[in-house]
């Protein structure tokens, strides 16, 4: 899975999309649902379910992380399915508040 | 990551919030995106590798923006108020191009070879077009998204490199995604080839906060948009404000609607400042500092910051309101020696920094170094808690007898003088001390005598701080964006002082 930076993933069993903020260390899978996510605008595998235990949401916006292989995305459209790295949930990112400046 | 993504997400989540405009009448995020989007297929027919745009502020602007980031051509803003001939030699650099130009200003640069001049007017018509909308082009994976050509205040002006990972990196980091109320609006008075005008369209369009432009900066025009647009949040660059106050203070407006200002682009003279907390206490007041070459700003002195300095005994917490607050926490910044090695706190050195937003890149020219770092070519120090106090220029710094000098600190004394409307310090040649401090001062009528303000400095300062040379006139020399021209000052001294023949 290539995941370099700026590159567009979606869901195979929920409407979710992600982009790659920040490349892993290392070849890993990410998954949305339980499944592995595929390229945005390619092909969707059919007959794949939601896992229940991966169901807690992506969120537009909202950035997941990885400490273990480094990677970091973006939520670019919500999904029912929750994200994960070879099998470990990624870690949401809190929104540092910082005060407009432009 | 792409910038047109900030914008098509925006419009997935809120198609109807309005995005640029007056709330009545203004356009839709998904509006934005589908002239976008329009503007795409249209520029890609028209050729040219990179997307220019000379013109006032407005909806075209964004649209423009986002549609130059759709093809993948970098956008590159000039500066419309240079004269024809130095406008036309900027815009024959960016060849091949093709320019969208506002309709009044298409005579100034027609004939520039290698650019396809479009009036604004025609592309925006082009926007509108069905077809160019319904147009379905490839995903292009973008690489430099803006040209921005440096103000210069030295010399020729520098096309620094902005690509779509760093804006989109200092988006995605500093605001959070549509996270503004509905009733919230930006009010955007810097140009359209500032930074700050760039940055201000991607993270208002992010964070769904309505733009409203004002075409060009007047006090008064001002003032009527903020009122009359009910606007919420602006930014203005230091020389802005202090007008700003007097139109307020004329009229007795108060812009209850007003809940934040943010101001940066150089110095702010503490007076005005704690002037405009004193006249707008109801607005939190934010100090961004940040280059061009850096994504716009990496450094934040916020509301909270500057109630404490103001209402502190502590001379330590007060000084803070001249300072540039604390760095951003998603980047790292050092102040470094001459020999580049870090100076303890307190002392000053050159404002370096490091991180994802950081462009450090010119055309043809990068300056970042093999670790990421990015030399400013500011003068700064940090406090013990980490507040940057930035000095100016490096190049400004006055260096006499061995002492670092900060033109910015003896400025700020002169022009706390009730007699002092304006004043510019720098250094002259000296063949004892290396540089003398000369002191330019617009005054009030009537103009107080050189003694006076020598005494005055000194008291405040010291002996070595003060000027020894005193020159007075009506104005000061200012570029479009608020910057003074030391340069210009510099040399109008020294062909003075030069002996004759």
């Amino acid at each position: 899975m290539n995941l370099k930076p700026g590159s567009r993933w979606m869901s195979t069993v929920c409407t979710a999309e992600v982009v790659v903020v920040r490349p892993a260390k290392s070849e890993v899978t990410l998954e949305c649902g339980g499944h592995p996510v595929a390229a945005l605008g390619g092909e969707r595998p059919a007959g794949l379910a939601l896992a229940a235990d991966r169901a807690e949401g992506v969120h537009a916006g909202k950035r997941y992380f990885d400490e273990e292989s480094g990677l970091e995305v973006l939520g670019s459209k919500a999904g029912a399915g929750s994200l994960s790295v070879d099998g470990r949930p990624l870690a949401r990112k809190e929104a540092k508040a910082l005060p407009a400046s432009d | 990551m792409h910038t047109a993504l900030l914008l098509e997400m925006a419009a997935e989540a809120f198609p109807d919030r309005i995005a640029v405009g007056s709330s009545s009448g203004g356009i839709s995020l998904a509006e934005l995106h589908a002239r976008a989007r329009g503007g795409e297929a249209w520029l890609n027919a028209q050729g040219g590798e990179t997307v220019v745009f000379i013109g006032l502020n407005g909806p075209a602007l964004p649209v423009a923006v986002f549609a130059a980031g759709l093809i993948g051509k970098p956008f590159a803003p000039l500066n419309y108020r240079l004269s024809d001939e130095d406008l036309r030699r900027l815009l024959a650099r960016t060849a091949p191009s093709v320019a969208i130009v506002d309709d009044d200003m298409v005579a100034r640069v027609a004939g520039t070879v290698g650019v396809k001049i479009v009036s604004r007017s025609a592309f925006e018509t082009a926007c509108l077009d069905p077809a160019n909308r319904a147009a379905e082009l490839p995903l292009v994976d973008p690489d430099i998204a803006v040209l921005l050509f440096t103000s210069g205040t030295t010399g020729e002006p520098k096309a620094a490199v902005l690509r779509h990972r760093h804006l989109a990196s200092y988006v995605i980091s500093t605001v959070e995604f549509m996270d503004a109320d509905e009733d919230e609006a930006a009010l955007v008075s810097v140009p359209s080839y500032h930074i700050a005008g760039i940055s201000a369209a991607l993270t208002g369009v992010y964070g769904g906060r309505r733009i409203v432009y004002l075409p060009a900066f007047s006090p008064e025009a001002w003032v009527d948009a903020a009122a009359s647009e009910r606007i919420t949040h602006a930014m203005v660059v230091p020389t802005m404000l202090g007008r700003v106050l007097d139109v307020l203070a004329a009229r007795g407006e108060t812009l209850p609607h007003l809940r934040a200002l943010s101001y940066g682009g150089g110095r702010m003279p503490p007076a005005v400042i704690e002037r405009a907390m004193q006249v707008l206490p109801h607005v939190d007041f934010v100090n961004a500092y940040g280059l061009t070459e850096t994504s716009s700003t990496v450094a934040v002195l916020g509301p909270d910051d500057h109630r404490a300095a103001m209402t502190s005994d502590d001379p330590d917490v007060r000084r803070r309101l001249g300072s540039v607050g604390r760095p951003l926490p998603s980047l790292e910044l050092e102040i470094r020696g001459p020999d580049g090695a870090c100076v303890p706190t307190g002392i000053a050195g050159e404002v370096c920094v490091r991180g994802e937003q950081i462009a450090g890149e010119y055309l043809h020219k990068k300056v970042i170094d093999d670790d990421g770092w990015f030399a400013t070519n500011d003068s700064g120090w940090l406090d013990a808690a980490g507040y940057l106090f930035v000095e100016g220029r490096l190049d400004d710094v006055i260096v006499r007898g061995g002492e670092n000098i900060s033109p910015g600190e003896i400025e700020d004394v002169l022009r706390a003088h009730p007699q002092v409307a304006d004043v510019a310090v720098l250094g002259l040649p000296d063949d004892q001390w290396g540089e003398r401090v000369a002191a330019v001062i617009v005054a009030h009528d009537p103009a107080p005598a050189d003694a006076v303000l020598a005494e005055w400095v000194k008291t405040k300062l010291r002996s070595t701080k003060t000027p020894e040379v005193w020159d007075f006139r009506a104005e000061l020399p200012y570029n479009e964006t608020g910057k003074l021209l030391r340069r210009v000052l510099k040399q109008d001294l020294m062909a003075r002082s030069a002996p004759a023949g």
